[in-house]
């Protein structure tokens, strides 16, 4: 299907037909708690209850994922319809409507963090003539930057197109001062692969471990050596144990539920059966 | 839209706009909503709160109480001051009205509790 930025502009898009769905479908109320919890773990907070931003709230699904680790959150959408359903789910942040591309309309160092759920790749688009893709990122990148505080992190999950469109977002966001990179979780899957951008307002520090990386990846370094002694050996014969071990272990790698392995992995079934 | 929210909001990304703070505020209908009181998340957020703006929005909207008009010094323990202060805060809530801005006098439409603060391309 092709990318919904490419069908309308957010506010056009996000009718109330599309906006329904976000209070429905609960393949999609899935994927969004489980990504906006995600987040949060990136935002690497303390205990304490805390005053958040939900960029790009929409219905508000993300904010209940912040509700309910006990933090009070104000929730910014383009598309009135969205809030419309947030605001039937009876969500106990407060809304706004305004576009992100034109500025945060808020007070500096008014917030502890913030998150940000498929929203940033919208920003990548120009939707009227008027739009010009990096003056808004930067606009939005750099009014951010004023209303957190000096040791906040924003997190955005977001759909970069291509590698232009994330250098393109992480260019803006170093230029606003932010400093931090992009996460990438299950690197190896495409389905599972999630993009999230890391921003910290206070100096560089490290970023978060990826999820679904495995850790054997450092340690030995590559020499010509190994790779003709792997070219001699070639793959394990097909349905042998090695090559069903093999498979387990992608499969791990990109984030697939598999079974443990144990002595009866891959073994024989006795001639009787 | 929370007294919380309107103590963060300005008006500055208008053109022309340097600072934009405080709002002004016309509220038509305001609504009162108990919410769980969170002692904790009050006593944080009362060192970054700008109090005079608080107060006189509270003021203006007829819900100001007895609010006292500058902070006491050790309001972590004082539960009933933190209590005052969380009604204000959370509980009190303008549902239509408009929101003012003090330099360009543009004024931002509040609808079921959202204020409508996009803004028309030449106000960029």
């Amino acid at each position: 299907m092709a990318r919904p930025e490419y069908q309308a502009p957010p506010e056009v898009f996000y009718s109330e037909c599309e906006a329904r769905k976000y209070s429905q479908n609960s393949r999609m109320i899935d994927i969004q708690v489980q990504m906006s919890e995600r987040a949060v773990e990136l935002l690497a907070l303390s205990d304490e209850p805390h005053f958040l931003l939900d960029l790009g709230c929409g219905s508000g699904l993300s904010g209940s994922v912040l509700e309910d680790q006990g933090h009070t959150w104000v929730g910014i959408d383009i598309s009135s319809a969205m809030l419309d359903v947030a605001l039937e789910r009876d969500v106990e942040g407060d809304l706004l409507l305004g576009d992100l591309g034109q500025g945060l309309p808020f007070r500096a160092g008014a917030f502890d963090g913030a998150v940000s759920i498929s929203a940033l790749q919208w920003l990548c688009n120009a939707d009227k003539s008027s739009h010009h893709p990096a003056k808004r990122l930067y606009t939005f990148f750099s009014s951010l930057y004023a209303c957190m505080n000096r040791t906040a992190r924003a997190v955005f999950q977001f759909y970069p197109e291509n590698s232009d469109q994330m250098e393109l977002v992480t260019s803006q966001a170093m230029r606003a001062g932010f400093f931090g990179g992009v996460v990438v979780d299950y690197p190896n899957s495409t389905k599972a692969k999630k993009f999230f951008l890391v921003l910290m307002s206070g100096g560089a520090a490290p970023l978060p471990k990826p999820m679904g990386e495995s850790e054997e990846k450092e340690g030995i370094s590559y020499t010509s050596k190994r790779e003709q002694l792997k070219k001699m050996r070639g793959k394990p014969l097909k349905k042998s144990r090695e090559w069903i071990l093999e498979k387990k272990e992608r499969r791990r790698r990109q984030g697939k539920p598999t079974r443990h392995d144990t002595k009866y992995s891959g073994r024989k079934r006795s001639g009787r059966f | 839209m929370k007294l919380l929210t309107h103590n963060m909001l300005t008006s500055k990304c208008l053109k022309g706009v340097n600072v934009g703070y405080p709002l002004g505020i016309v509220a038509k209908d305001v609504k009162v909503l108990e919410t769980e009181f969170n002692s904790e998340f009050v006593s944080r957020i009362i060192p970054k709160l700008d109090w005079d703006t608080l107060w006189n929005a509270a003021d203006s909207i007829g819900h100001a109480g007895d609010l006292p008009r500058a902070v006491c010094d050790d309001y972590e323990n004082d539960v009933e001051f933190l209590k005052k202060v969380h009604h204000v805060l959370v509980e009190v809530e303008v549902i239509e009205g408009e929101l003012v801005c003090p330099e360009s006098g543009r004024k931002f439409s509040i609808n079921k509790g959202i204020p409508n603060m996009l803004l028309n391309e030449d106000e960029l």
